[in-house]
């Protein structure tokens, strides 16, 4: 009966949103070079570099995901600023869809390799964003950057049940990159790679996507690859109040240089989608406690309600049920903790016995995760049904310095 | 890098959730209803001192669950009476202070008196429940998955007999600090556990106490059970130490089989074991993560699929009437599988994880699926 609501809903949805995909088509195209305020700006154009936080954060997620984390293979810590700098200066040209290096793609010295790769020849700035997180590991006995590492940038504790893939795991520095064009993003993350050869070595790297957000006509909360809305109960980056608690930090949390920063966790979440497709509709619905057709909290109708806790089904038990990952990672639950979530789905081909390697890659930012992912993700991984069907492959923290000014460069807090 | 955390959560999932659909057979004492959650469609009847309230008044013909909650603190009775006055259609007698149990009787188009008496003496508090439509399934098959379920029942304290006196001799070799006893013993009395491992792990405290794989644990100086003294066996190779483990062992185990002696069991209990038990075998002997250390997968490979053959046995004559495409499916699937793994039986048991090769182990992971496939159907074959 509800999945007729749903086909219905979908179907006006539909009709409506035909004239909404071809006004954002057109926008696409005059919008480019303009500027942006809207959360969603246009698939093609620009996100601003520079600003008093890092982009890529609570920018509107792009459709496209490429992550690489490296290893610093040089011992003279001045190399290390050198490179931020390099990178931010190719930073500022490629997310203003820019060729990086003087020469660019085509323009540079004819008997020389050209300055950049040339694949995003043509295409728009496409939404892209940077964004730089420096690991533990990079405050260890190496640089001499031991007396700057933040108390809260602590290796993440193991959880029950993590199976972590130490290859796939931590590193010294991460690259987020995020685009509307997968081609974009990759060449981004491949020219930053390139002007980091002998100083960082890639360590690990991972692609993900969402749905593309401009192709739904509802423009409502991406599915994962479970099928469930995944974001409905975000963190509200419009809401001044709400990041300045939970997703800033400030010199007052004690490390200046991480005024306006953020910590960042990812990880390699693959999800046993051949079990979970063998499971019943009803069995998937209690697992996440929401409908899947419309994502609502169960025994409501509307996405966005607010779950009752309290409500009890017909045989006394909680409808909601207590094992659900939506009680248990629901702020309610955990003092009030929530995450800035900015996830993506991976599909990575198939494993060993045949089955689909796929999954979310989890990315959360937040101010604190003594406070925030871990004593949430501690309490999940001993009691949500959810870890049945899912399995925690990689685990990293990271230290998101401040913005970049005009003239500055990432990690300048930190560096200079 | 593969495989889940098995049975310490995964198989404890399947019987809990398997109850959603509803339906049970049997009147279940509390600590079974505990287990077994709710079923969605059931009527729930909560009995207080001055109320017998139904969360429904109105009912399709067939079979009908109720949920009795006794919110009382004496013991209650209730009784749902056919319209023609006074037949007793269904009772549960002496239902616990704040006990809960479950009742499935099959009723007929008519209107009933559903009678709630707390403290079980003394005026009777009535509801009226008014049933409606053609009547989809004859008694007969209440009375035939009843079978099913008990038939099932009898089989799994069968296993839990089996698995404590082969712990028995086990613990014994242990204590003995004879490694080459304690290791020989080590995966066939497992095997025990592994045929009943989904209702084993409903007690989720002795699941984990019993069958914890140090990676499920984040506090490693809790770990105790099966897999702690199989890694003093195979990695350590000595037992120093081992003997409260050991002796931990049998106590759980014996508490085991006596909370087994009193589990009650329902249909769809029985039919999601069936599944859940390949759906094992797919997430953790397929990685040869179950044993990290013995590497005796196999022999947890063939009782998983035994205990889901035997699952499959009690409902096979009842789903066959009803799909005979799904039955073929099924039993095709088994037979398919225990072809396949018979490839690697070695004298009484099997090679180890460690030779099986990358294509024996893909084509054991597709018969597996083609298995687990059907299979998931079956829990709704038997509801239809």
């Amino acid at each position: 009966m509800s999945t007729h609501d749903v086909s219905r809903r979908r179907l006006l949805g539909a009709v409506a949103g035909g004239a909404a995909v071809a006004a954002a088509g057109l926008g696409a195209s005059a919008v480019v070079g303009r500027s942006e305020a809207a959360a969603a700006p246009a698939a093609a154009a620009a996100i601003p570099f520079h600003g008093e936080h890092q982009a890529g954060i609570t920018t509107h997620p792009q459709d496209q995901l490429c992550v690489m984390a490296y290893d610093v293979i040089t011992t003279d810590p001045r190399e290390i600023a050198l490179l931020m700098k390099r990178w931010t200066e190719a930073a500022r040209l490629l997310t203003a869809g820019q060729p990086v290096g003087p020469g660019g793609a085509v323009k540079g010295n004819r008997v020389a390799p050209p300055d950049d790769t040339g694949e995003a020849l043509g295409l728009p700035a496409s939404g892209l964003t940077l964004t730089v997180g420096y690991g533990p590991s990079l405050f260890d006995r190496r640089f001499g950057f031991a007396a700057q590492r933040p108390p809260l940038l602590e290796p993440l504790p193991r959880f029950a049940g993590d199976e972590i893939d130490p290859a796939i795991s931590n590193g010294d520095i991460v690259i987020q990159a995020c685009a509307n064009d997968a081609q974009v993003a990759v060449h981004a993350v491949r020219q930053l790679t390139r002007l980091g050869v002998g100083v960082v070595n890639p360590r690990w790297a991972q692609r993900g996507f969402a749905p593309t957000s401009g192709l739904d006509p509802e423009g409502g909360t991406p599915r994962n690859l479970q099928g469930f809305k995944d974001g409905t109960h975000n963190l509200d980056v419009l809401d001044p109040g709400m990041t300045a608690q939970h997703l800033w930090a400030s010199a007052d949390d004690g490390v200046s240089w991480m005024d306006g920063g953020t910590y960042l966790v990812s990880r390699r979440i693959r999800m046993l989608v051949e079990t979970w497709d063998r499971s019943s509709l009803e069995e998937q619905e209690e697992v996440i406690g929401r409908h899947k057709g419309t994502g609502a909290p169960l025994g409501a109708t509307d996405e966005h309600a607010t779950p009752d806790f309290r409500a009890v089904g017909p045989n006394g038990a909680a409808l909601i049920a207590t094992n659900s990952h939506l009680r248990l990672a629901h702020p309610d639950h955990n003092g009030g903790a929530r995450l800035l979530r900015r996830g993506y789905s991976f599909s990575d081909g198939i494993d060993r016995l045949g089955r689909l390697d796929a999954g979310l890659f989890f990315l959360a930012f937040q101010r604190d995760p003594s406070a925030q992912f871990i004593p949430i993700m501690r309490r999940m991984s001993k009691t949500d049904r959810l870890m049945e069907y899912i399995r925690h492959e990689s685990s990293a923290l990271w230290a998101c310095p401040p913005g970049v000014s005009e003239s500055g460069y990432w990690g300048d807090t930190l560096f200079a | 890098m593969s495989g889940d955390r098995r049975s310490v959560t995964r198989r404890t999932l399947g019987v809990v959730a398997a109850v959603g659909m509803g339906l049970g057979l049997v009147g279940c004492s509390s600590p079974a209803t505990q287990l077994s959650g709710p079923p969605a469609n059931a009527i729930a009847v909560r009995s207080t001192t001055d109320e017998c309230s139904l969360s429904a008044t109105t009912a399709p013909a067939g079979p009908t669950a109720f949920r009795v909650v006794n919110a009382t603190d004496r013991p209650s009775t209730v009784a749902v009476y056919a319209a023609d006055g006074g037949r007793v259609v269904g009772e549960v007698d002496g239902v616990g202070p704040a006990g809960t149990r479950d009742l499935t009787v099959v009723l007929t188009a008519g209107t009933y008196t559903v009678a709630c008496t707390p403290g079980q003496s003394g005026d009777s508090i009535r509801a009226a429940l008014t049933v409606t439509g053609a009547t989809t399934a004859a008694t007969g098959d209440v009375a035939e998955l009843e079978r099913a379920v008990t038939a099932y029942k009898v089989w799994v304290a069968a296993q839990a007999s089996r698995l404590r006196s082969g712990t028995t001799a086990f613990v014994a070799a242990v204590r003995d600090g004879d490694l080459e006893a304690a290791k020989a013993l080590y995966a066939p009395t497992r095997a025990n556990w592994e045929r009943i491992e989904p209702v084993a792990t409903t007690f989720r405290d002795l699941d984990l106490r019993l069958d914890a794989r140090q990676q499920d644990l984040d506090d490693v100086a809790a770990w105790t059970g099966w897999h702690r003294l199989e890694k003093a066996l195979w990695v350590d190779g000595s037992l120093a130490g081992m003997e409260p483990v050991a002796a931990q062992l049998l106590t759980d185990t014996q508490d085991l089989v006596d909370r087994i002696d009193g589990v009650r069991l329902t249909i769809e209990q029985v039919t999601n074991v069936a599944k859940e038990l390949v759906e094992a075998v797919a997430s953790s002997e397929l990685s040869g993560d179950e044993e990290l250390y013995s590497h005796t997968d196999l022999w947890d490979f063939q009782a998983n699929i035994d205990g889901a053959r035997e699952a499959w046995k009690v409902v096979s004559a009842y789903v066959a009437v009803r799909d005979p495409n799904l039955t073929k499916a099924i039993e095709l699937g088994f037979v398919d599988l225990q072809a396949e793994l018979d490839k690697h039986r070695r004298g009484d048991g099997f090679v180890l994880y460690t030779g099986l090769s990358e294509p024996d182990i893909r084509i054991l992971a597709a018969k597996v699926e083609a298995l687990s496939e059907p299979l998931s159907h079956l829990t709704a074959t038997v509801f239809s």
